[in-house]
């Protein structure tokens, strides 16, 4: 995939007009999290977790299934509010908010925080509606070709552009599935998220699009921050800069993921990425 | 399965080369295939009947029979001092015109009660469809014109052959004499069949050769008008409160039993629910047709409810999570993707709803629809009755015409009905989604 | 992309206009309809509210969307309905208080007057009978009218104690007071609404600004307007129960429960003894449970097998294309109206019984329960068979497939395992088929206790219709009867379904 084309005659970049971050360097957090408690009913699923995501790296959050990860990713976007009986404590901030202030819409945190699923999702409309659709609930632009291009730039960074540019018309859910995530992605970048969270965005893909994906989320890097959970600690290892080790709702373990991968501190972690259980 | 004893002592079952009794057991198979074709066979067969039953007791209610009579349009009865006004000719005295036509057909009758008989022979309608055709055309007076008249009732059913000839005068309707004359207008081509335009176009009548469905058909399209405009959008709400907003707690576990329930509660308790609140307590007139629409609508509620609920269930939460992610607010979710997504089901729920509500019987009657309406209803609040009340009126009524009138409405109304049901079963297939 | 935006535009502007036509044209139709104009003006201050709203917050945006909370027809929205709903209930509710209101003002103190004015004997009183006449009299002499009093020398329900000419001087007097009142209520009609909305517009104009949330405000009335629309579905529920129940122990009040559910005599018509509690009749229901019972019996005997071997064949032998149209021509038995399937009994089936029965030498009466639950049985054969054909379909595929590997036949795979498993969902399709057969219209009148099928029985359905079509006095206990036997009808049905989902779902609970 070629680079992505930065335009300056749009009237507002969907991301942040940050160039290529470097890692290295004072990194900052930009989502923190401090002691985040969450019940389901009476049944506690997280517990004290306290977690920094930094600004323009990928975070990856690994554990066994059922270990509260995904729980967790929905934290930051408040993705479990739709859950009725889910209670949230604790502090999330994103830059300095806390999302979970009362004051805060918590459509706003969405709009900036975007969430790619497990299954690709694709409205049943046409690939251009379903980049569109974000950009217009949120009046990001003015005019029709303004829209036009933010969907040409947004798939383009979404590595789907040369695929569906003939078809743009044509209904999102005759893709394939790795088009379709990559769709799902690209209608993510569109609303120009300052984060972008991926549940396991290549599980129900192949091989072969699960490699695309992976470079996708490399690419994106550049200009959001990035918080993956993952079921395949190939992956995180490939794609990530910090990991985070999850097990039963407890956050056991976080640290750059070379280190955590070749030099756990704890035995769980340990056991875990050696595969003793899990 | 036979058993078979190994060499070391235990017993092995084997089923190669012994006989598992197959055949036996495919025969048993058949039987319950033959049973179930059998079942299917009656029950349609039933079907078959039923419709074939009603349109054969029907049909012939679509045609009504009618007498050629020559009329002498003389000035000198009509209008005498040669006003052509028009309350001069509506105060014309034309059925002395037409039994004057009666009587010039058969001169030989003589007898008062002969030729009361005689009159007998065309409907009350004969002389009201002389008297507008001359006010239609003043020029016409003067003139002899043959005019095509309504017969009676009674001519009508021995013309259609539902009187039987051969049965002994005494037990028939008509006498001997009568089936002379009807037999002398046949030979003198005077009496034919013609397309029954008054089954369309009047309300009920005591006459059987004058009742029609037309009011009763407004009746129920102003009632399923009314019910329409409260019972979608309320239950279409309704259901996507309870679906998509209402917290899931056991009140609403509790509230959708209750609504489950009531959909499946007999209609002739909204009935009750109806005479109670709406005309009992509220005192709205009985007979109307916004009653009826009311208490049709408390009926169809839980009906849309249900199919509502269904039909958003089915949109799988992927597509309410993908337009959450991108920051579309729960209303946004609702009416950009989940809606337009289950319009399909709710539409097809809905119009079976409204399919079954218009054949309901029992609650109207129950709020008093039941009257004998002889004008067409010119709003909701103006007195009538229903097509399936209609049904319901005239199989209670005695006379040999209605029975077939009876048939007729219930193929007009079965007409309806499926053409209501081929709408729902056309979105159905032309929407379905398999996700 | 130039022409693309230019054709947006074009088609933005001619959507403009072709809004305000449409607006306009919407206007003029509710004043044709006959719509209170002070409606129609709040309707249009409504939506020139949402014009502003729209354009405030455009101007706020100044062409940069992003700066916007929320999209600028959320602010046209949020004027729009701050400026007519409140504006609209206010108008609703004098509309709904005016005529009590003036009622009150006009006759407080009424009999001290007539007293005073020598129209009511000094001692008398006035009726409430009397009270409403006199406020009816009012009316018409305020609107013009003709009075009774005037007419008529001696009107019943004031009495003799009135003198009709200080009477009619005190009625015009009245009628004065009535038209200001009346008068003023209109000008609050008008002005209240009005100021209320201009106040509102001023208002909420106000608030627009890029960080103000409206389109969070207009989404909560959203959700309130469907809170209230849940609401009414809900209360139909219990208005349902609340309103037959009452009328039933209004009914158990004059007749004691113990006799409307034991009692062998059904005669609602006739008093048999003079001593008797309820003078009016007889209201033993025993006969009608009985006549129900027998008939949806007989419809289940019918139905049952019918629809359990046709839905045997249709889950498991049919070809998919048989399937699909046998299915929805089945389904039509279930959408023919219950009247017809009345016709067709009373007409056709009830006869050619008869008539079978007369060959044989059997005596069968006219209208007899077999006929009845013949026709009941047809209507619900495809209820039975589809619930059955969802039970069977809903045994996991694993367990038909783990058994047809074990070499199997087809049929005994469905009476062996397929059936066992689905027996709870067909025995709980059964109820509800049962449940639907018990309004049955086809049965006869003759209140017979007998489990004969060759006899006429009736049914509750039926006896409903026929106590409650024709004159009735609401307060007799015949009329009242009809509620307590669509009580039992009620809680009847009620049981079975509640009965039914039971089973089902203890038997979902088994394979999930």
């Amino acid at each position: 995939m070629s680079e992505a084309p930065q335009t300056s005659t749009a009237p507002r970049a969907p991301a942040p007009q940050v160039a290529h971050a470097p890692i290295e360097g004072p990194r900052d957090a930009k989502m923190r999290t401090r002691a985040v408690n969450l019940w389901y009913g009476d049944k506690q699923a997280l517990f004290d977790v306290d977690l920094d995501v930094n600004r323009h790296e990928v975070t990856a959050l690994i554990g066994p299934s059922g270990c509260g990860k995904s729980t967790y990713l929905r934290c930051l976007n408040r993705m479990n509010d739709t859950i009725d009986i889910c209670r949230t404590e604790g502090e999330i901030y994103l830059d300095d908010r806390d999302i979970y202030d009362p004051d805060v819409d918590v459509v706003e945190i969405r709009a900036r925080v975007g969430m790619v699923f497990q299954q690709p999702n694709p409205f049943p409309k046409s690939v251009y509606d379903n980049v569109a659709y974000g950009p217009r609930i949120h009046g990001l632009v003015n005019t029709k070709a303004e829209l036009d291009e933010l969907v040409e730039q947004s798939l383009t960074r979404a590595a789907l552009w040369n695929e569906v540019k003939d078809r743009l018309g044509d209904p999102g859910n005759g893709l394939s599935g790795g088009q379709q995530q990559r769709l799902c992605i690209a209608r993510t970048i569109a609303v120009g998220p300052e984060v972008i969270l991926m549940d396991e965005p290549a599980s129900a893909l192949d091989p072969v699009a699960t490699a695309h994906i992976e470079e996708l989320i490399d690419e994106l890097r550049r200009d959001y921050t990035i918080c993956i959970v993952t079921h395949s600690m190939q992956q995180a290892a490939r794609v990530s800069q910090r990991t985070a080790f999850f097990h039963l709702g407890r956050l056991i373990e976080v640290g750059e993921t070379n280190d955590l991968f070749t030099n756990p501190q704890q035995q769980m972690t340990q056991d875990y990425i050696t595969g003793r259980f899990g | 399965m036979t058993d078979a004893t190994t060499p070391e002592g235990r017993r092995r079952v084997s089923v190669q080369g012994v006989d598992l009794g197959l055949a036996r057991r495919y025969a048993k198979e058949r039987r319950l295939k033959w049973l179930g074709i059998a079942a299917i066979a009656v029950a349609l067969g039933l079907l078959a009947l039923l419709i074939a039953d009603v349109v054969l007791k029907g049909y012939t209610a679509f045609w009504t029979t009618e007498v050629r009579l020559t009329v002498d349009l003389a000035e000198a009865e009509l209008d005498p001092d040669g006003t052509r006004l028009r309350a001069d000719l509506e105060d014309a005295n034309f059925r002395g015109l037409v039994n004057d036509a009666l009587y010039a057909m058969f001169p030989a009758v003589e007898d008062r009660l002969e030729r009361r008989r005689l009159r007998g022979l065309v409907s009350g309608q004969a002389a009201r469809d002389v008297q507008r055709m001359v006010l239609n055309d003043p020029s016409l007076i003067g003139t002899t014109r043959d005019v095509w008249v309504l017969a009676d009732t009674d001519i009508d059913q021995l013309w259609k052959g539902n009187i039987d000839r051969d049965l002994p005068e005494n037990r028939r309707r008509v006498n001997d004499q009568v089936v002379g004359w009807v037999d002398q207008l046949a030979a003198e081509d005077r009496i034919r069949s013609a397309f029954a335009w008054n089954l369309f176009t009047n309300a009920d009548s005591r006459d059987p050769q004058l009742a029609g469905v037309w009011g009763a058909i407004v009746g129920s399209f102003w009632i399923i008008v009314v019910t329409t405009a409260l019972a979608v959008p309320i239950g279409v709400a309704s259901a996507v409160y309870l679906e998509e907003f209402a917290p899931k707690t056991r009140w609403t576990d509790l509230i959708e039993v209750n609504i489950n329930n009531l959909a499946a509660v007999p209609s002739i308790v909204f009935g009750l629910l109806g005479l109670a609140v709406f005309i009992n307590t509220m005192g709205l007139p009985r007979s109307a047709p916004i009653v009826g629409g009311l208490t049709i609508t408390l009926m169809t509620l839980p009906t849309v409810v249900v199919a509502t609920r269904a039909a958003l269930r089915a949109v799988p939460p992927s597509i309410r999570w993908g337009a959450l992610g991108v920051g579309a607010s729960r209303v946004q979710v609702v009416s950009h993707h989940v809606l337009p997504l289950a319009l399909p089901g709710i539409l097809t729920g809905t119009i079976i709803g409204l399919a079954q509500a218009l054949g309901e019987t029992a609650p109207l009657l129950m709020i008093g629809m039941i009257a004998f309406v002889v004008d067409i209803p010119d709003g909701p609040m103006s007195a009538s009755t229903a097509l399936p009340v209609q049904v319901y009126l005239w199989a209670s009524s005695p006379e040999r015409g209605f029975t077939e009138k009876t048939a007729a409405a219930i193929l007009i109304l079965l007409g309806f009905l499926i053409v209501m049901n081929a709408l729902a079963i056309y979105l159905r297939r032309r929407f379905e989604r398999n996700w | 992309m130039s022409t693309l935006a230019g054709k947006a535009q074009l088609a933005t502007s001619t959507g403009a206009a072709i809004t305000v036509f449409v607006l306009l044209l919407a206007l003029a139709a509710m004043v044709w309809a006959g719509v209170p104009l002070v409606l129609v003006v709040l309707a249009g201050l409504g939506a020139s509210g949402f014009v502003v709203g729209r354009a405030r917050a455009q101007a706020l945006a100044d062409g940069r969307p992003r700066v916007l909370h929320s999209l600028p027809h959320f602010h046209g929205w949020y004027l729009a309905l701050m400026v007519f709903l409140p504006a609209f209930f206010v108008w609703v509710a004098l509309s709904i208080a005016q005529d009590p209101v003036t009622r009150t003002l006009v006759l407080n103190g009424l009999e001290e007057r007539l007293h005073g004015a020598g129209a009511l004997a000094p001692s008398a009183t006035f009726s409430p009978q009397a009270t409403n006449f006199y406020y009816d009299e009012v009316q018409r002499a305020a609107h013009g009218e003709s009075l009774v009093v005037e007419r008529v020398e001696r009107v019943g329900v004031l009495g003799d104690a009135v003198d009709r000419g200080p009477l009619i001087r005190q009625i015009r007097e009245d009628a004065g007071r009535y038209e200001r009142l009346w008068f003023i209520g209109d000008g609050l009609r008008l002005v209240l609404p009005l100021a209320l909305a201009g106040f509102a517009f001023s208002f909420a104009a106000r608030r627009l600004a890029t960080d103000f949330r409206a389109r969070n405000r207009v989404e909560q009335w959203v959700v309130y307007a469907l809170i209230a629309a849940a609401t009414i579905s809900i209360l139909t529920t219990l208005g349902i129960v609340f309103a037959v129940l009452f009328e039933t122990l209004r009914f158990f009040g004059k007749v004691p429960a113990t006799e409307f559910l034991f009692g062998l005599q059904w005669s609602p018509q006739t008093a048999l003894r003079a001593d008797q509690v309820a003078a009016s009749g007889a209201f033993g229901a025993v006969p009608l449970f009985v006549g129900t019972i027998l008939i949806s019996l007989i419809a289940m005997l019918v139905a049952g097998p019918i629809g359990l071997f046709s839905a045997i064949f249709l889950s498991e032998f049919a070809s998919s294309r048989f399937r699909s149209w046998a299915k929805p021509l089945m389904e039509i038995l279930a959408g023919v109206p219950t009247i017809v399937y009345g016709f067709f009994a009373a007409f056709t089936v009830a006869p050619f019984i008869r008539d079978l029965g007369d060959l044989v030498g059997l005596d069968v009466a006219a209208k007899s329960a077999l006929a009845a639950g013949v026709v009941m049985g047809t209507m619900i054969i495809p209820f039975v068979s589809s619930l059955a054909d969802d039970a069977i379909s809903a045994v996991p595929r694993s367990l038909r497939n783990a058994s047809l590997g074990l070499g199997a036949t087809r049929g005994e795979t469905m009476t062996q395992v397929l059936l066992p498993a689905a027996l709870p969902g067909v025995i709980a399709g059964f109820l509800l088929a049962v449940s639907r057969a018990i309004v049955v219209m086809a049965a006869g009148l003759a209140a017979n206790l007998t489990v004969n099928p060759l006899q006429a029985v009736t049914t509750v359905t039926v006896q409903i219709v026929t106590l409650l079509t024709g004159d009735q006095e609401f307060d007799s206990a015949k009329t009242l009867s009809a509620f307590a036997l669509g009580f039992v009808l009620f809680v009847a049905t009620l049981l079975l379904n509640v009965l039914a989902l039971y089973i089902m779902q203890k038997y979902r609970e088994k394979y999930d």
